[in-house]
């Protein structure tokens, strides 16, 4: 599903992804962990398309398309989705218009044709249940005003809204209390499937208590040091990242 | 003298007879004052402070023609303009170029109100018309007045007795066509009398020619005691119009009044309001809006005058430019002494969407009393990128995105519009703009023939 290959990246002309190789198939559950400033923000900004960054070096196909050449509606489009570290606010635009026009910009590029006011607030009802998104806050200003807690739970009710293929949840555990991190995970869980895949990007190993993953990969210093299994990320758990930095030789 | 305004005073002076013959007593006996002050002040230059942003010369410099005579254009006003505001049932009235067209249907009004040409009202009730026509409207401090006040011959007026409630919006749309440039001087006069309520849209549309045309509009509101006014100026022309207008607001105790003015399109658009708050716990909000393109440009200034104490003034103006467009905003509040108590609030928020966009933001808050809330504030930014990237992640194309905020932007005015069917109008209206869509009301279909 995604293949990237030696994956160099800039912001502000200062380098941060130094080759990264990564291949994730249906089915798959990846965890991405490592320090602060390694790069796993910047891994997830490049591949939706921000355009703060700059890609200097090496490809990504996604779905057998050349993911860089495409804009970042258009990688929506083909199944793309990144679940907010920090959700933007959007003050005047209503979540269900937001929403609305998500929906049938997609079905628009798949040539089917805008999906009728009913049917929309049926889907939106529907997929509201799955985070226990109240439904005040779908009437809402995109984001504006809403906990952290809700803010990503919003994120969890945009993936189940567009069904993508790829989801990256960048560190969607962040600023949850236990609660919400259950409802969030829980919902990730349900839309699981064996035709998608998940990359979770994340300091901790408490969400991968939930969302168990196949592959653990450790990224340090823009590049993937080490991959393992859940085991991995239980091991970075207790130790910390010091023992990567000394296989490193670093330290 | 400047030559824009002298070809105006020598048609003026050669044409004396003609204009007077067609209008009324009551607008001809402000004339002679208007002359004087046209000559004695021409037209404000940018060196004037107010107008540095607008060149009035260049506006009123090209040799426009003006239907002294009132020679009725051919038009299908009533039959093409099937208008207009879905689930707004309005009493429509006309000016096509500047000459009042009777309404064709007749709805039921209040006993006692009066509304229609301010020409032949002023014929019929001269008492009742001179007592208020170009008494707020001060020409000596403006020579686009002066010259709107020598050469207007109509207008519309209306009149609500106290106590009475209009309920019925008072519609008027102003239409400006025909295959010559043209010069349209018109009045605008309400009168509130205590107690009276009523809500009043006014809408301009230009056809279209290709051909520039002037509008020239004074509208002049008396808000008595406890009235309640709304005054809505809808503006939707084409980038060829140029339109100078000047509103001009008495207040008297308890009064209420909302006056929005509502930019969707025009080539050149210079706005005034000037809001006096004369009686004690009188209120007004004063909003706008303006989206431009292309080369457009508008330019906006406002003065509300707290006069007396327990008044409050909410003021709110926004921008949305685009391409090369400019705009210009100059607000001005100013608490008198013994306007104590007083509540004045100012924002003015603009959005410039492209490079080339340019906004000039002038608030002024000058005050002469020590017990009194009083803000303002200005701000300028540019589409949120992070918002505009976050919403293209969810697979909304960068144009839908730019749209979805730029209307945002422009909600809390809309907001402020007290006719719910106007409102829901208007989102459409506003959304279509930004859209690029064709700007005019989808159901118009304005045929002026030459």
């Amino acid at each position: 599903m995604l293949k990237i290959n030696n994956l160099h990246a800039n912001i502000n002309g200062k380098e941060i992804l130094k080759g990264i190789d990564l291949t994730v198939r249906a089915g798959e559950v990846h965890a991405i962990m490592g320090p602060n400033g390694s790069g796993k923000s910047t891994l997830s900004a490049v591949l939706t398309g921000n355009p703060a960054y700059e890609v200097t070096d090496g490809s990504v196909e996604f779905c057998g398309k050349d993911l860089l050449a495409l804009s970042p509606e258009d990688r929506a489009h083909e199944g793309l989705f990144l679940s907010f570290q920090y959700p933007v606010e959007i003050p005047g635009v209503s979540m269900v218009n937001f929403m609305r026009a998500a929906i049938n910009e997609q079905r628009k590029y798949r040539g089917e044709e805008p999906m009728s006011a009913t049917e929309f607030l049926k889907l939106m009802r529907e997929k509201r249940a799955i985070v226990e998104l109240d439904n005040k806050l779908a009437s809402r200003s995109v984001n504006e005003g809403f906990s952290g807690g809700e803010k990503k739970r919003n994120e969890i009710f945009q993936m189940a809204m567009l069904e993508p293929k790829l989801s990256i949840l960048d560190e969607t555990d962040s600023g949850l209390d236990i609660d919400a991190l259950r409802i969030v995970a829980e919902g990730v869980n349900k839309l699981k499937t064996e035709n998608n895949a998940i990359i979770v990007i994340t300091h901790y190993q408490r969400l991968l208590d939930y969302i168990a993953p196949n592959f653990v990969h450790v990224l340090y210093k823009g590049r993937i040091v080490k991959s393992g299994g859940q085991a991995l990320a239980l091991d970075l758990e207790k130790r910390g990242y010091d023992w990567i930095k000394e296989e490193m030789g670093e330290m | 003298m400047q030559e824009a305004i002298r070809q105006y005073i020598d048609l003026y002076k050669t044409q004396r007879d003609v204009i007077e013959s067609h209008s009324a007593p009551v607008l001809n006996a402000l004339r002679a004052q208007a002359l004087t002050a046209a000559e004695e002040n021409g037209l404000p230059s940018r060196k004037d402070e107010r107008y540095n942003h607008t060149d009035i010369e260049a506006l009123y410099a090209p040799d426009y023609g003006l239907n002294l005579n009132r020679i009725a254009l051919p038009t299908s006003a009533h039959e093409g303009f099937r208008c207009d505001v879905p689930n707004l049932t309005s009493q429509l009235y006309f000016l096509v170029g500047d000459c009042f067209r009777a309404p064709e249907k007749m709805r039921p009004l209040p006993e006692g109100i009066i509304a229609g040409s301010l020409c032949e009202i002023a014929r019929r009730q001269p008492d009742l018309v001179a007592r208020y026509y170009g008494k707020i409207a001060d020409m000596t401090k403006d020579g686009t007045v002066a010259l709107n006040t020598l050469l207007a011959q109509d207008g519309f007026f209306l009149y609500i007795p106290s106590h009475t409630v209009l309920e019925r919006p008072i519609q008027l749309i102003n239409l400006i066509g025909g295959n010559i440039p043209t010069m349209n001087n018109r009045r605008i006069l309400i009168v509130a009398d205590e107690g009276a309520q009523a809500k009043i849209l006014v809408c301009d549309h230009s056809e279209e020619t290709g051909i520039n045309h002037l509008i020239t509009q004074v509208t002049e509101i008396w808000a008595g005691k406890d009235s309640v006014i709304d005054y809505y100026n809808l503006e939707e022309n084409l980038p060829e119009t140029r339109r100078v207008t000047s509103t001009y607001v008495h207040q008297e105790e308890g009064s209420n009044v909302l006056v929005n003015g509502i930019t969707l399109r025009n080539g050149i658009t210079r706005d005034n309001y000037h809001i006096s708050l004369d009686g004690a716990h009188a209120e007004t909000q004063l909003c706008g809006m303006a989206i431009a393109d292309g080369e457009e440009q508008v330019d906006i200034s406002t003065f509300i005058d707290h006069r007396a104490a327990y008044c409050h003034s909410n003021e709110l103006f926004k921008f949305v430019l685009n391409d090369r467009s400019q705009g210009a905003f100059a607000g001005r509040i100013l608490v008198r002494p013994g306007a104590q108590k007083t509540e004045a609030y100012q924002s003015n928020k603009n959005l410039c969407a492209s490079d080339e966009a340019h906004i000039y933001t002038k608030p002024q808050l000058e005050i002469y009393a020590d017990d009194v809330k009083c803000s303002h504030g200005a701000t300028v930014g540019q589409l949120d990128q992070q918002a505009l990237f976050y919403m293209r992640t969810r697979g909304i194309s960068e144009a839908e995105a730019r749209m979805l905020l730029m209307f945002a932007f422009m909600s809390d005015v809309i907001d402020h519009v007290r006719l719910d069917a106007l409102k829901e109008r208007l989102r459409q209206l506003v959304e279509r703009r930004f859209r690029g869509e064709l700007s005019t009301c989808k159901q118009c279909n304005i045929h002026i023939k030459p």
